[in-house]
């Protein structure tokens, strides 16, 4: 079989030994994303500290890619600034965009340069992003993302 | 007489192509859309290389040839299901004839016994695609009737058990699938249309997976309504059908309104001309009721009977070999004859997604998700599935390299540590 490309192997462990499953409550933002085509449910809690993400957690049902993708990211996005982890959604949503021609940057990405195989599917892409999207959702109900995204500094 | 397969997948173009790392395309989504052979794609590209002409208007010649080759259409679409060819409205899918009838009879007014008020029920099942379900949803939210609906077993056959409590004196409509395209289960119509029958009801049948596999015949179903779509039984996209009885299309508002639909215009108002034209308004899918006709022809030279009898002999195969490949689970009927090609599965540990792409990546095209039935997916206890499904093109060799592409799936899943 030819799956090895899109099935890294740091992908099926992080589906089989997902992290930061289990949500954590009270949480800032709480969003719930659901995949239409497929069915695939995501549940994600952040909690914001300093201009940090100081928790994130999540909880859902989904294929090896949308699981291990979340999994990747909430381990990724952990403790960085809101300002940075709008720079690794839009990164990660770049490679994800590039039909196969961007390997991603993993000093930027590390362990989520493994989905760029991903983008060569584009029936996947949505999976692969599925986590990706409900933290940016739960980062502009905080009202974060925009103000970050705009340059506008901290209240 | 068993089909001669190998001839017919030579009518078919695409299933001689290669796909994903070179392999011959191992086609099982019929169900979704089936492939075209290249004799509709001809009647297709004849109609607009000779007679291309808005049908009904024109003094010219082309308008004559292309009015003949549209109404022949329908002629030979109502044969088909046992109508009359006024009976036969041309919509662009069978989602459309759902809705149309649903707007229409939105549209009647409250002497008309179309109308949908407080009280009233439209009664469903469980087992509805969406196209059969949110149409009479949003006809309720707008009436004030109130929806009802049949269970499905855990087999998903649509449970009759408490039919009195379900179609009463209440009961206006009764719209349910003819065969599901989740679990395949065939609905037995007898009971069903006589309890509508004994209360005054409707009955519209949802025919898009039945209509493509199995001869249908409306007088002998006994319904008011058929929808079906051209696309899934060999023919083109962008045409459906809706048949109904011919004294209830007689008493139906138009759903949609303009030209091709009207006996006089003034300023104010309209009068609408009498079915089918009246619901086929605008210059319609011409070169798609050609190319169905040509796909209604072909699948009647075959034989719908032989086509029926080829694809139980391929779903029992298909049944066998997954039930006896452990970690896989069925969904649906037992009994291959309650039940046509459709087969949804699901395999201990895999999601059906990843399922579906290492059946992709051996070249095998399969659908999963929830297959446009939510409610359906819920009550059998699943997300999502892996749905193979059959047609007149497939063969025992398509069917056993579905079989070994999911023991390959479950090996390559397997030998990392999911699934097994």
């Amino acid at each position: 079989m030819n799956l090895e490309s899109l099935y890294q192997e740091l992908i099926l462990d992080h589906y089989k030994n997902p992290l930061h499953k289990g949500l954590k409550s009270p949480a800032d933002a709480s969003v719930h994303h659901v995949n239409p085509s497929c069915g695939d449910e995501i549940d994600l809690n952040l909690t914001i500290r300093d201009g940090h993400l100081q928790s994130v957690s999540w909880d859902g049902v989904g294929c090896s890619i949308s699981q291990a993708s979340t999994s990747v990211m909430s381990d990724l996005v952990e403790g960085k600034s809101l300002k940075e982890a709008s720079e690794l959604i839009d990164a990660f949503g770049e490679v994800m965009q590039s039909k196969g021609a961007s390997s991603g940057d993993e000093s930027l990405l590390g362990d989520a340069v493994a989905f760029a195989g991903v983008s060569k599917y584009p029936a996947r892409i949505k999976c692969a992003l599925l986590g990706w999207m409900a933290l940016k959702d739960a980062m502009v109900q905080l009202d974060g993302y925009r103000r970050v995204s705009t340059g506008e500094s901290k209240p | 007489m068993p089909l001669d397969v190998a001839r017919i997948k030579k009518e078919f173009p695409i299933l001689a192509r290669t796909v994903r790392n070179d392999r011959p395309l191992v086609y099982l989504d019929s169900a979704a859309t089936s492939q075209k052979p290249i004799r509709v794609m001809e009647a297709e590209s004849e109609f607009y290389s000779r007679h291309n002409a808005a049908v009904h208007r024109g003094a010219h010649l082309l308008a004559e040839e292309a009015t003949d080759a549209y109404e022949g259409a329908r002629e030979v679409v109502a044969r088909f299901i046992g109508g009359k060819s006024d009976e036969v409205i041309f919509t662009k899918s069978a989602t459309e004839s759902l809705n149309l009838l649903a707007y229409s009879w939105g549209n009647a007014p409250s002497n008309s016994r179309f109308h949908f008020g407080p009280g009233d029920v439209i009664v469903l099942s469980e087992a509805e695609h969406h196209a059969n379900l949110i149409p009479w949803q949003e006809l309720a939210r707008r009436s004030g009737a109130t929806l009802r609906w049949f269970g499905v077993d855990d087999e998903g056959r649509i449970d009759l058990s408490h039919i009195d409590a379900i179609i009463d004196a209440n009961t206006k409509v009764v719209a349910i699938t003819h065969q599901s395209n989740v679990t395949g289960a065939i609905t037995p119509m007898s009971q069903l249309v006589a309890a509508a029958r004994s209360h005054g009801a409707l009955v519209v049948l949802d025919a898009c997976q039945s209509a493509p596999h199995f001869a249908i015949n409306v007088a002998e179903l006994g319904v008011d309504f058929i929808a079906f779509s051209g696309h899934k039984m060999v023919g083109p996209t962008g045409v459906g059908i809706l048949w109904g009885r011919g004294e209830l299309l007689a008493e139906m508002p138009p759903f949609l309104f303009g030209g091709s639909m009207v006996t006089s215009v003034t300023m104010e108002s309209a009068t609408y001309s009498s079915p089918p034209k009246r619901f086929e308004a605008g210059v319609p899918n011409m070169a798609q009721a050609v190319g169905l006709r040509a796909a209604i022809e072909y699948l009647d030279e075959i034989g719908m009977d032989a086509i029926h009898e080829h694809e139980v002999v391929l779903t029992r195969r298909a049944i066998e070999g997954l039930r006896s490949i452990k970690g896989v689970t069925l969904l649906g009927p037992a009994e291959v004859r309650d039940r046509g090609g459709v087969i949804s599965f699901t395999v201990d540990g895999i999601h059906p997604h990843d399922v579906g792409q290492g059946l992709d990546d051996l070249g095998i095209a399969v659908r999963t998700g929830h297959h446009c039935a939510w409610p359906l997916m819920k009550r059998m206890g699943v997300v999502a599935t892996t749905r193979a499904s059959l047609y007149l093109y497939n063969d025992t060799s398509d069917v056993d390299a579905l079989l070994q592409g999911v023991e390959k799936v479950q090996e390559f899943f397997g030998g990392k540590g999911i699934g097994r």
